[in-house]
């Protein structure tokens, strides 16, 4: 065998197990790092496999369901699809908007305790940008605030 | 009558953008060259008929028509007369019609500076490529995307652009200069084009296209780093880069353009990776279009996927034509493309540029991967899923360390072959500073394995570079008895070029440490606050005196007063805020950053009780992010040197755009003056 195949041998060789190793890597890490989009009805019926996987929960907040801890910064609520209801356990202030029936995605796991532990959530909200009814203004809400401390 | 000035321009401009490729293409092949000059006249008038209708559309934005649709769209009466202006790039249509603009400034300017050209025939092809690419955007704005509608009865008032646009002036900087980027990398691909189909593989036109590819590259670059920045000052959480699927989009191009911008160096000094080359420039313009696609399309629900529409599917057929179009073209000259060169050393420069060049295509590989991947699923399996953060940072982070390192070890070594000796003397003082940064980083406290890694990488790259200024300084104190500061300043003069890349270099060197500086030492605490507490994180206390609330012409207003103290001492007032805007439900928060080199305090609130007595704080302590902005600052100042007209090259017609400046002894003869005047953008600098 020449050396010129020899090299152009070990040249083949070595890229294919780079690039198969590579792959690898690049399937077992996105296996591994998917993240579900899931309802509560979904989830649930994932049986075993519901628990302590990565997920995305959508929903709507049950009203009357919110429990909110300033304090410890504990939020906690229960989430439904109209069928089936999670708990949902959150760190840290919920944003502005959240409310009662509101859409929201949590992100985070379902424990075995039975409670979706969220690091991260976010009020659905649509990317299209709409006019406003007439009659509707959000910031209307807040115009309460502290008008005596306006500067 | 503004709308139909801006809509017949953009619809003349369609016509003149199809006759002049085909002109252009008529005319090379059957050598007319009155065809070919009426070609070039009609990517002027094209230059000219999107000038008038952005120019319209800017002032259907001001004067608040809103019988125009894109008005009737993101216009209000309430917005301020900055925003309405840059709302022309807040959605689909408008950020269309400015591409549009763009591309036709880029065509007109190709033609402009290459007009007579000694490329020959490529020049021709080129255009037509630009204006075919052109024609297709410009059919976007007379079908799908046209911003020109007619709205009837015209509303009394609009709601205003999106509330997440309008919340910062970065929003001015960052859009058009992606635009820049990414359309400038039509022409790399146009040259390309070119080059396939007149057959001039030779290496004239990589000169030319190289100096194009820097140009976009610069834009590009500086785009991703105002896109960070902006994300930073308005999202709220701290952080600037979050593997966003649009963020991505801008992400990719870049690396496919820094890996052709390595490649083109070792096919010009050695004849190689010819085919490989051209397949990343191709790569690059697709993936420019395939990131219009995911932005524009609405096809991934991301914070930037503002708009959507039906123009999926022209964007996909296109990306399909340009893809077969390449591939045949590619593979009908294969046969030309052969290599000259053949690796003769292991360890050489050629190697070093070879692995940089399979670790940037693995790493836009992963991204693509990771970007498409949901869409995939989706569409194969019928699940939403999402990929996550960690599977990003879990293969780019060992990625990003071996091109930190690479970029250390690539101008250190000589090309074809290196010397014991010569290694011996590049490599010691490098080495010595990488295991002193390891050291040291652990000492300090770092623990994780990739920060040690690239504190200690940096430290190598970071010695490698500079020497090689400090190297060529002293050779010429030497040699012409110049003082330090002359020494340095014509060092860089003598092959802008490569020094411009070793100060891009030095960029990615301050960008990389930030980085991993900010991401390993960041601190976190949030809590809701009374009037009057504080709240402690590193050696700041943070107190929350009191909230306001203010009407802006726009928006509602909601902000915290804060005082930062450190030992008890004040030292500065923040004031993070929430901004209400009509139609959302969302608030966009204003958050306070007290930004220092050492490191940056970021105050974000997050809520408020609404009778005024408490706030709920996120404050995050992050060392260095300053740095990632600076950083960003030099790898576009290094792209600029390296582009920049030489003085001493325009004045002196010797250096011919169709040969690089090596040495004057290998000068070919001079062409006319007025040639290398005119091609003075597509000249090249002497080799790195």
């Amino acid at each position: 065998m020449s050396r010129k195949n020899r090299k152009k041998i070990a040249l083949a060789v070595g890229s294919v197990l780079i690039l198969s190793s590579f792959g690898y890597l690049l399937y077992g890490g996105i296996g591994d790092n998917l993240v579900y989009f899931l309802t509560p009805t979904e989830l649930l019926a994932r049986g075993d496999a519901a628990y302590d996987a990565p997920v995305r929960l959508g929903g709507q907040v049950v009203p009357g369901s919110i429990s909110w801890n300033a304090e410890t910064l504990d939020l906690r609520f229960r989430m439904t699809d109209g069928e089936k209801e999670i708990e949902v356990q959150s760190r840290g202030a919920p944003p502005q908007m959240f409310r009662d029936g509101i859409g929201v995605v949590v992100e985070g796991r379902y424990s075995r305790a039975g409670i979706f532990e969220s690091t991260n959530l976010m009020v659905k909200h649509s990317n299209e940008y709409r006019a406003p009814p007439p009659g509707h203004e959000p910031e209307q809400m807040y115009r309460t605030l502290i008008r005596e401390e306006k500067r | 009558m503004t709308r139909i000035i801006g809509y017949t321009a953009t619809a003349v401009a369609l016509a003149l953008a199809v006759y002049g490729a085909a002109a252009a293409v008529v005319g090379v092949r059957g050598r007319r060259s009155d065809l070919l000059r009426s070609s070039e006249l009609a990517a002027y008038a094209i230059f000219a008929l999107l000038t008038v209708a952005n120019l319209a559309m800017v002032y259907a934005l001001v004067t608040r028509d809103f019988s125009v649709s894109y008005v009737a769209q993101v216009g209000s009466r309430a917005t301020p007369l900055f925003f309405t202006v840059i709302s022309l790039w807040s959605a689909l249509e408008g950020s269309i019609l400015f591409w549009g603009w763009v591309l036709s400034a880029y065509t007109a300017a190709v033609v402009y500076l290459h007009r007579g050209s000694e490329l020959g025939p490529l020049v021709p092809y080129a255009n037509a490529t630009m204006l075919g690419v052109g024609a297709f955007f410009y059919l976007l704005l007379v079908g799908p995307a046209n911003p020109f509608g007619l709205v009837w009865p015209v509303p009394a008032d609009g709601p205003g652009p999106n509330p997440l646009l309008q919340n910062h002036p970065l929003m001015a900087v960052h859009p058009p200069l992606l635009y820049l980027g990414y359309v400038g990398m039509t022409v790399p691909f146009a040259f390309a084009v070119g080059a396939l189909l007149s057959g001039r593989l030779d290496d004239a036109w990589i000169r030319s296209t190289r100096r194009w590819t820097v140009c976009a590259w610069v834009f590009l670059s500086l785009a991703i780093v105002a896109g960070m920045w902006w994300s930073y000052e308005v999202l709220g959480w701290g952080g600037y880069w979050a593997w966003d699927p649009v963020e991505n989009a801008s992400f990719m191009p870049w690396l496919t353009a820094t890996a052709f911008l390595h490649s083109v160096m070792v096919q010009e000094r050695r004849g190689m990776l010819k085919v490989w080359s051209l397949s990343l420039i191709i790569a690059t313009f697709l993936l420019t279009i395939l990131g219009t696609f995911l932005t524009r399309s609405g096809v991934l629900s991301s914070v930037h996927a503002f708009a959507q529409g039906t123009i999926g599917y022209y964007f996909l057929a296109f990306i399909a034509l340009v893809l077969l179009f390449s591939l045949v073209l590619l593979a009908g000259r294969s046969g030309e493309l052969k290599s000259e060169g053949t690796l003769d050393a292991v360890v050489s420069r050629e190697t070093v540029f070879l692995i940089n060049n399979l670790v940037l295509s693995a790493f836009t590989f992963t991204v693509l991967l990771g970007t498409l991947f949901p869409l995939v699923a989706e569409a194969v399996r019928g699940v939403k899923v999402s990929v996550g953060a960690p599977f990003f940072n879990r293969m780019t982070v060992p990625l990003c360390a071996a091109l930190l390192f690479l970029l250390g070890v690539g101008p250190a070594l000589p090309w074809r072959r290196a010397s014991r000796e010569e290694l011996r003397r590049k490599f010691v003082p490098p080495f010595v500073a990488m295991v002193v940064a390891g050291i040291a980083s652990v000492l300090v406290g770092v623990r994780a394995p990739y920060a040690v890694l690239t504190f200690a990488f940096a430290a190598f790259a970071l010695v490698a570079n500079v020497r090689e200024f400090t190297i060529g300084a002293a050779a010429r104190m030497r040699a012409h008895g110049e003082g330090p500061l002359v020494a340095l300043f014509r060092l860089v003069g003598s092959n802008r070029r490569r020094y411009g890349g070793y100060v891009a270099h030095l960029g990615v060197i301050v960008m990389a440490v930030a980085v991993a500086g900010s991401s390993t030492f960041k601190r976190e605490r949030e809590a809701t606050l009374s009037r009057g507490e504080v709240l402690e994180i590193g050696r700041y206390q943070v107190r929350f005196d009191r909230l306001w609330a203010q009407d802006e012409a726009h928006r509602f207003v909601v902000g915290a007063d804060v005082t930062v103290l450190t030992n008890g001492r004040a030292v500065g007032r923040l004031d993070p805020r929430l901004n209400f805007y009509g139609g959302t439900d969302q608030p966009i928060a204003t958050p306070a950053v007290r930004s220092r080199p050492r490191e940056d305090l970021y105050i974000n609130l997050m809520a408020f009780e609404r009778d005024g007595s408490s706030a709920t704080l996120r404050v995050l302590v992050e060392p260095l992010v300053m740095w990632i902005w600076v950083g960003g600052g030099i790898l576009g100042l290094g792209g600029l040197v390296a582009v920049w007209p030489s003085r001493r090259r325009r004045g002196r017609a010797s250096a011919s755009f169709e040969r690089p400046a090596e040495p004057a002894v290998e000068a070919p003869a001079a062409p006319p003056a007025n040639v290398a005047v005119r091609f003075g953008i597509a000249g090249g600098g002497a080799q790195a």
